[in-house]
């Protein structure tokens, strides 16, 4: 690998975890639009800041481009707030406007600013590496790469330093601030820091990029774990191999870079969609069919339970009496006799004490709704579980 | 009447949007009751409650809790949102949900140890969850999660626990839990304002009522308020409270 090879995947390595940390609140505050939001609006901020500074990686370009960013997040909820559209309205008003905006502005002084839409919205990692940064004359590196990775610091810093200050207001806003921690500060401190980030990472990566280091790693972490921290760490580490294997793909297909990162998080993404273990899209369906057949097995039961009779009990009747097909008859059958709930003597099936009991407790349950006395059924049967 | 006031509302109005939910509200709460808040489906209850916590501004009017506003007297008070506030698919478990409540005490910054951890798991303990407490809190039954919460309000080790609705979507055992603890926090003292739906249950679990439907209508012992006329002036139609002890 050449230097320029190792830096360009260090400047992606960093954007996905600068980006996965802040949005990994915006997923779990159902806030995913409004980064999508953020990347596109920054444009007039970033050519406004151009104008004054003539330098891509200036910090005050960074600040007034996240403060275009912050503009957009005021607008949409001064909007929402009327009461007169939606959420979702709001956004699609506000970030068209301020785009445009951008545009115009870059179309009026093509001339003077060689910055173009393009670029905004997919960026160039591959060119990252020639915009060095001089320090008395010696080189120390990228500068994208010094930008980036000084907008992580500061995330981490402040990750680390109000963790719970996030987490609290990110789970319950009204608790936080009966508890005297402002949602709002919490709530604008976030925005912030997404916006930052977006504009830090924009002009290595591009903003829909951005976009989508911000939502899908920790979206699939969501998927996958129930815990706050690890959830955080698990998406940083779905950014960071979705930038490595996208980078190598567009090695190898001659592809963009960001393209191909993109690329790869949509394909991790659907892999995870499909066969999460509790929230995938498989375990689901496998679910709502077991939960079908529990609901079946019960009133096999009750059946069996109700009538002493021969007649009604007799396997090749079950069909007729309780109106299934065979194959459902089957596993139904199955399922019960694999839990030791009937007993099959002659074609005749007549229940266990234990499938008496099961019955017994779990019409008990339906009725009253009391769930202390089938805690531990709840780990055998999908019936019981939420 | 009891001498202290734990909290005293003084002539609030609430609007969202313009429109005022809650008009001009007058009402003292005495340190050391049991009280219900009564009134329809959009009385303004939650409102009310909110505003006592200074979670909305009113447009018109003040609280005051022990005689100070709200931002002065935070540890002082302790809440219960109602269950559905929150997103309970939230990557967290049921101990962590009830540490959250040792997060005023602490502060900024400061990050919760090893004491914090022992007042959860105790607060868990007495409302019967200590088992479930690494449990992930989508995995818990409705009742469950109320209990969650009451242990998280437990930990604040407030003066005056304010709950909306704990009684909702909970099992009858639960429902049987929850009253007890309340009735214990009274014993110890403390205020316990409860928004409450079953009107059945109120002289059974009350010793004080609110009534409230946009304006309050009544505010008093339960013994003495909780009626037919006060109940008709709240719900608009002809109640019959065959209950009244
Ligand atoms: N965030 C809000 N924005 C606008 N209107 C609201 C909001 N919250 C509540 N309301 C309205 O205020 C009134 C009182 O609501 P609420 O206090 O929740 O009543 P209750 O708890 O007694 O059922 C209702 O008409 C409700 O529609
Ligand atoms: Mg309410």
């Amino acid at each position: 690998m050449t230097s320029a090879q190792i830096e360009i995947q260090l400047i992606a390595c960093i954007v996905a975890i600068a980006c996965a940390i802040p949005g990994a609140f915006l997923v779990l505050r159902k806030m995913a639009m409004i980064s999508d939001a953020i990347s596109h609006s920054i444009l007039p901020g970033i050519v406004i800041g151009f104008f004054l500074t003539e330098d891509l990686n200036s910090p005050w370009l960074i600040l007034l481009a996240a403060l275009s960013g912050i503009i957009t997040v005021v607008m949409v909820e001064y909007i929402q707030k009327t009461g007169l559209v939606k959420e979702d309205t709001a956004i699609g008003l506000v970030f068209p406007a301020l785009f445009s905006i951008g545009v115009i502005l870059i179309a009026k002084n093509a001339g003077d600013v060689h910055l173009d839409v393009d670029a905004v919205l997919l960026g160039e990692l591959a060119f990252a590496p020639f915009d060095r940064l001089l320090i008395g004359g010696t080189d120390v590196g990228p500068k994208s790469l010094w930008v980036i990775g000084t907008i992580l610091l500061i995330t981490l810093g402040l990750l680390i330093s109000f963790f719970k200050e996030l987490k609290i207001s990110t789970f319950d806003k009204q608790l936080a601030a009966t508890l005297g921690f402002s949602p709002v500060l919490m709530h604008y401190g976030l925005m912030s820091i997404a916006s930052v980030t977006t504009v830090g990472a924009f002009d290595a990566v591009g903003a829909i990029l951005v976009v989508a280091l911000m939502i899908a790693p920790p979206a699939m972490a969501y998927l996958l774990i129930k815990d706050l921290k690890k959830m955080l760490v698990l998406a940083c580490i779905f950014g960071v191999i979705a930038a490595l294997a996208g980078y190598w793909m567009a090695h190898w297909l001659d592809a963009s870079i960001a393209g191909s990162i993109t690329t790869v998080l949509g394909m991790l993404f659907l892999i995870i969609y499909l066969f999460a273990p509790n929230s995938g899209l498989i375990s689901v369906l496998h679910r709502q069919k077991r939960q079908k057949i529990e609901v079946h097995l019960l009133t096999f039961l009750l059946h069996l339970q109700n009538h002493q009779e021969k007649s009604e009990r007799h396997i090749n009747h079950l069909n007729e009496h309780i109106n299934w097909h065979k194959v459902r008859a089957t596993s139904v059958v199955d399922l019960a006799l694999k839990n030791n709930m009937i007993t099959i003597d002659d074609h005749i099936i007549s229940l266990t004490e234990k499938g008496r009991i099961f019955t017994t407790e779990a019409i008990n349950y339906i009725i009253t709704n009391k769930s202390a006395a089938i805690e531990d059924m709840k780990e055998r049967f999908f019936l019981f579980r939420g | 009447m009891k001498e202290k006031i734990a909290i005293k509302v003084d002539d609030l109005t609430v609007a969202y949007n313009f429109k005022p939910v809650l008009w001009d509200i007058d009402l003292s709460v005495p340190e050391g009751v049991l009280m219900a808040i009564v009134g329809p489906n959009g009385a303004g209850k939650s409102t009310l409650i909110k505003a006592m916590l200074d979670i909305i501004k009113p447009i018109a009017g003040s609280v005051e809790i022990f005689g100070k506003p709200y931002k002065k007297q935070y540890k002082e008070v302790a809440y219960v949102p109602q269950k559905g506030s929150v997103d309970w698919d939230f990557p967290t478990t049921a101990l962590d949900v009830v540490m959250m409540g040792t997060y005023g005490s602490l502060g900024w910054i400061k990050r919760p140890g090893r004491k914090q951890k022992k007042e959860a798991l105790e607060a868990l303990e007495k409302v019967g969850m200590l088992e479930f407490r690494s449990r992930q809190i989508s995995q818990l039954s409705g009742g469950q999660q109320q209990r969650i919460f009451l242990a998280r309000a437990l930990v604040q080790q407030a003066s005056i626990y304010i709950m909306d609705e704990p009684f909702q979507g909970v099992d009858a055992t639960t429902e049987k839990a929850i009253i007890n603890i309340l009735k214990e926090l009274r014993k110890e003292g403390k205020t316990v304002v409860v928004v409450h739906h079953d009107l059945q249950t109120v002289p059974e679990y009350f010793d004080w009522v609110t009534f409230l439907n946009v304006k309050k209508i009544a505010t008093g012992s339960v013994k003495d308020i909780f009626n037919d006329d006060n109940l008709t002036k709240t719900y608009g139609i002809n109640y019959k409270v065959s209950v009244l002890q």
